[in-house]
């Protein structure tokens, strides 16, 4: 496509969404990991740092609030989910060489569905219970 | 391939250089879908308090009594088999990580200096979180 295409409102096919989704999911996981990790650490180390893990949710840490970090650990949810399951996506097309017009379609359908779902559910344990 | 796979017979172009990228990335991918599924599967199942002999202890109402909370999550940590397949995990992230990233800066960045930057970077980044989540398994 031209550069003209995107401005003139060049409609994009769903699978290439879940594309640029799954690079997009895949980067902010890889900008993420020290946080990541900070939370494996936190949550395993002692039932002190454990507390800590689950206090932040709530008072938050350094000038971010509670709140912003649950966002972010729900954006991290989102990205792992949507990631997992398009990489399937791309397992199975490996495996059966499925790759038509048709189920590349409903394929898409299906990783934006699922992970919009599941992300919604675990959001509302986040965020209510 | 050519028989004779050095000096000038070097075979220097083709499309299976990157087969063992795609492919390496493609294992690893299934191995930590995996590991997701066996994480999932204990952190769902209920894990109960046991004595020496591995029986099951009650409490004084005769329910049997289940470990929740940090107990439970690190206790899912603490066998030497799980302790050793998140190492294997840990390292496969950052193997498929590592060939994620490059080929994003690959694909977006053309100066080779600042390429070459990223990419350094990228190494850096992935070998520090590894090295600190490693650390992590082995302090418990």
């Amino acid at each position: 496509m031209r550069l003209t295409d995107a401005i003139t409102g060049y409609k994009y096919p769903l699978a290439a969404i879940v594309s640029i989704l799954h690079r997009g999911s895949g980067m902010l996981m890889f900008f993420l990991l020290p946080f990541i990790v900070w939370l494996f650490d936190a949550s395993l180390t002692s039932e002190i740092t454990y507390s800590r893990f689950t206090s932040v949710f709530i008072a938050g840490a350094w000038f971010l609030p509670g709140w912003f970090i649950k966002l972010i650990a729900l954006a991290l949810i989102w990205s792992y989910l949507h990631h997992l399951i398009a990489g399937l996506r791309h397992l199975w097309m490996d495996a059966t060489h499925a790759v038509g017009l048709e189920f590349g379609r409903q394929s898409a359908v299906f990783t934006i569905g699922v992970s919009v779902i599941l992300t919604i559910a675990l959001g509302v344990k986040l965020f209510f219970f | 391939m050519a028989e004779k796979n050095y000096g000038s017979q070097r075979v220097v172009v083709g499309a299976h250089y990157g087969l063992r990228d795609w492919l390496s990335q493609r294992i690893t991918a299934a191995l930590m879908a995996l590991f997701t599924l066996v994480l999932i599967v204990q952190v769902l199942l209920p894990s109960y308090a046991r004595d020496n002999n591995g029986e099951r202890l009650k409490d004084a109402a005769g329910n049997y009594i289940q470990i929740v909370g940090y107990d439970k999550w690190a206790g899912i940590f603490n066998p030497q088999w799980m302790r050793v397949l998140t190492l294997v995990i840990i390292v496969a992230l950052g193997y498929h990580a590592w060939v994620g990233m490059r080929d994003v800066w690959m694909d977006y960045v053309k100066p080779v200096g600042a390429r070459l930057l990223l990419q350094v970077f990228t190494i850096v980044w992935l070998v520090g979180c590894a090295g600190w989540a490693i650390q992590v398994l082995w302090r418990l």
